[in-house]
């Protein structure tokens, strides 16, 4: 008994400390004060203040907009490689798997400073399109790698005798293929999405004409000190998300149970 | 099997996104120059030369170090949650991984700035520790506070891939362990750790390569007297615009990761295809 008390009160300090910075943003998003580690009384003038910011909802708006492109062009992108890959041969399929994990891999500072080099090697304008295009680089990996192991469980004579009667190539995917590893692309997509929307090195570096988004908003803030208004934006993020998530639980279990699982 | 075919515009993709510039930063970091002006590049070794002095590789030396000791306390601190959560019943399981998850949703930046108001001078934690009667204690702008940071950033990726490994874990080799006499301890030391090695190297990669190249967590936590060899590398490129000493700051960057790697896949002796351990 006395072990079982120990793993909870570890379970719950190392929680505690994962999300004590969060408490401490939500608390301070209601503070009365600008500065922070004075509390000066409950207030929602913050969230007030926000939908008057208008440089703030610009980066908002940015890290949304760079967000939901690069996550959607980056599954179709991806999906299409990672069938492509799965079906190359066994050398070149080794080369274009290791050559896909070297973003991964990779610092992020290293691929940043690398596409910024690149881009300027083609004279390109920072901007949003430099953003875009690096966002889509470093998710695109990410969805192949969670597209591959779905095609792996796939039974592979299925797209073979779709073909065999009569589908073309075409069809045998959109009808065959891409519904079997549904689950992989979602999860792809997903993970695009949220790195593209959390992603500070790889924008600082290739962003230019005034596009920013929230992280290089936060990291120029920082050092004259964070506007409270962030933390409001933040809090509502991340309250919009937890409940995104909670409907979605309910959902898959009602589904469960309606199955009879 | 034509389906080969859909991969070859990723194929010119990487070529043109992930090899060319990484050529490129190759060649700047042989060559010096006008960085804005290709035309003016000429082979040079100096940009090596004028990083193998003290210096520099101070710089380098507390990156790896601070790195390296943060990885361990990911380790020390991980891998007994990780432990806790694979003994957990599935419900209760799933919910504990979510919450794994659930904090890097918010903006990663912001999450460590907010240590500042907790590690502050006026800060919550000096609040408590002058409540009982002790002299408020410096806990920004140090060596110790980006290690907190990096820490608190990583743990997760330590705890997800040795949590993945460890329910994979048959019972029935633990049972007969018992049955053949082991105790608790030698259940764990022979058969249990040997068995997440896999998940303990994936998680100290995970660790160490963000660590070690961070500039975000030093820049928020360690004030601006403090650096660290990613902070040199975004000041060559943002502000002083020597891209040649930049580039070649990344390349032994990528260099000092390479040989991680290797150090670590000689203890990974069953590496699986595919990858993606974290998720």
């Amino acid at each position: 008994m006395v072990s079982r008390g120990l793993k909870r009160l570890y379970t719950f300090l190392i929680f505690l400390f994962l999300y004590a910075p969060i408490i401490v943003l939500i608390v301070f998003s209601f503070n009365n004060s600008k500065s922070r580690g004075v509390w000066a009384g409950f207030t929602f003038k913050w969230y007030i203040e926000l939908f008057k910011d208008a440089e703030i909802l610009k980066a908002l708006y940015y890290t949304l907009l760079v967000a939901v492109l690069s996550a959607l062009i980056s599954t179709v992108l991806g999906t299409f490689a990672a069938i492509g890959i799965y079906n190359m041969p066994g050398l070149s399929k080794k080369i274009t798997l290791n050559l896909n994990y070297l973003p991964v891999l990779n610092p992020d500072i290293v691929t940043a400073v690398s596409l910024m080099a690149l881009f300027r090697f083609f004279k390109m304008e920072f901007g949003l399109a430099t953003m875009l295009l690096s966002h889509i680089v470093f998710c695109t990996p990410y969805v192949i790698l969670s597209v591959l192991p779905k095609l792996k469980q796939m039974n592979k004579h299925l797209a073979e005798a779709a073909m065999d009667l009569g589908a073309t190539p075409f069809y045998a995917l959109r009808k065959v293929i891409i519904p079997e590893i549904m689950p992989g692309i979602i999860t792809g997509c997903l993970m695009a999405f949220t790195l593209s929307i959390d992603d500070f090195v790889i924008s600082f570096f290739n962003t230019g004409n005034n596009v920013s988004n929230l992280s290089i908003e936060i990291f120029s803030m920082s050092r004259r000190g964070i506007n409270p208004v962030i933390n409001a934006l933040s809090t509502l993020m991340f309250v919009s998300l937890i409940i995104l998530l909670l409907i979605i639980n309910k959902r898959t279990e009602k589904n469960e149970i309606e199955r009879g699982v | 099997m034509k389906m080969k075919k859909v991969a070859y515009p990723y194929i010119l993709w990487m070529a043109i996104f992930i090899v060319i510039p990484l050529f490129l930063i190759l060649y700047f970091a042989f060559t010096t120059g006008d960085s804005q002006n290709f035309a003016t590049f000429q082979f040079s070794l100096d940009n090596f030369k004028r990083f193998f002095t003290p210096t520099y590789l101070k710089v380098l030396g507390r990156s790896v170090n601070l790195a390296f000791i943060s990885t361990i306390i990911c380790l020390i601190l991980g891998y007994p949650l990780a432990y806790i959560i694979s003994k957990a019943e599935p419900r209760k399981r799933n919910m504990m991984v979510l919450m794994l998850v659930i904090p890097m949703w918010m903006n990663f930046l912001l999450r460590t700035y907010a240590w500042l108001t907790l590690l502050g001078r006026n800060g919550f934690i000096n609040f408590v520790i002058t409540k009982i009667g002790f002299k408020p204690l410096e806990l920004i702008y140090n060596d110790k506070a980006v290690l907190l940071g990096m820490v608190y950033n990583f743990l997760p990726f330590m705890v997800l891939p040795i949590y993945t490994v460890l329910i994979k874990i048959e019972k029935s080799l633990i049972e007969a362990a018992e049955d053949l006499g082991a105790n608790k301890i030698e259940v764990f030391s022979k058969v249990v750790l040997p068995l997440s090695m896999p998940g303990i190297i994936t998680g100290i990669t995970m660790v160490f390569i963000p660590a070690v190249s961070t500039f975000v967590i030093s820049a928020l936590l360690g004030g601006n007297k403090y650096n660290l060899i990613g902070n040199l590398v975004e000041q060559q490129f943002r502000w002083t615009g020597d891209w040649h000493f930049g580039s070649s700051m990344s390349i032994i960057l990528m260099i000092f990761i390479l040989i991680t790697m290797a150090l670590t896949s000689k203890f990974d002796k069953e590496k699986e295809g595919g990858g993606g351990g974290l998720w």
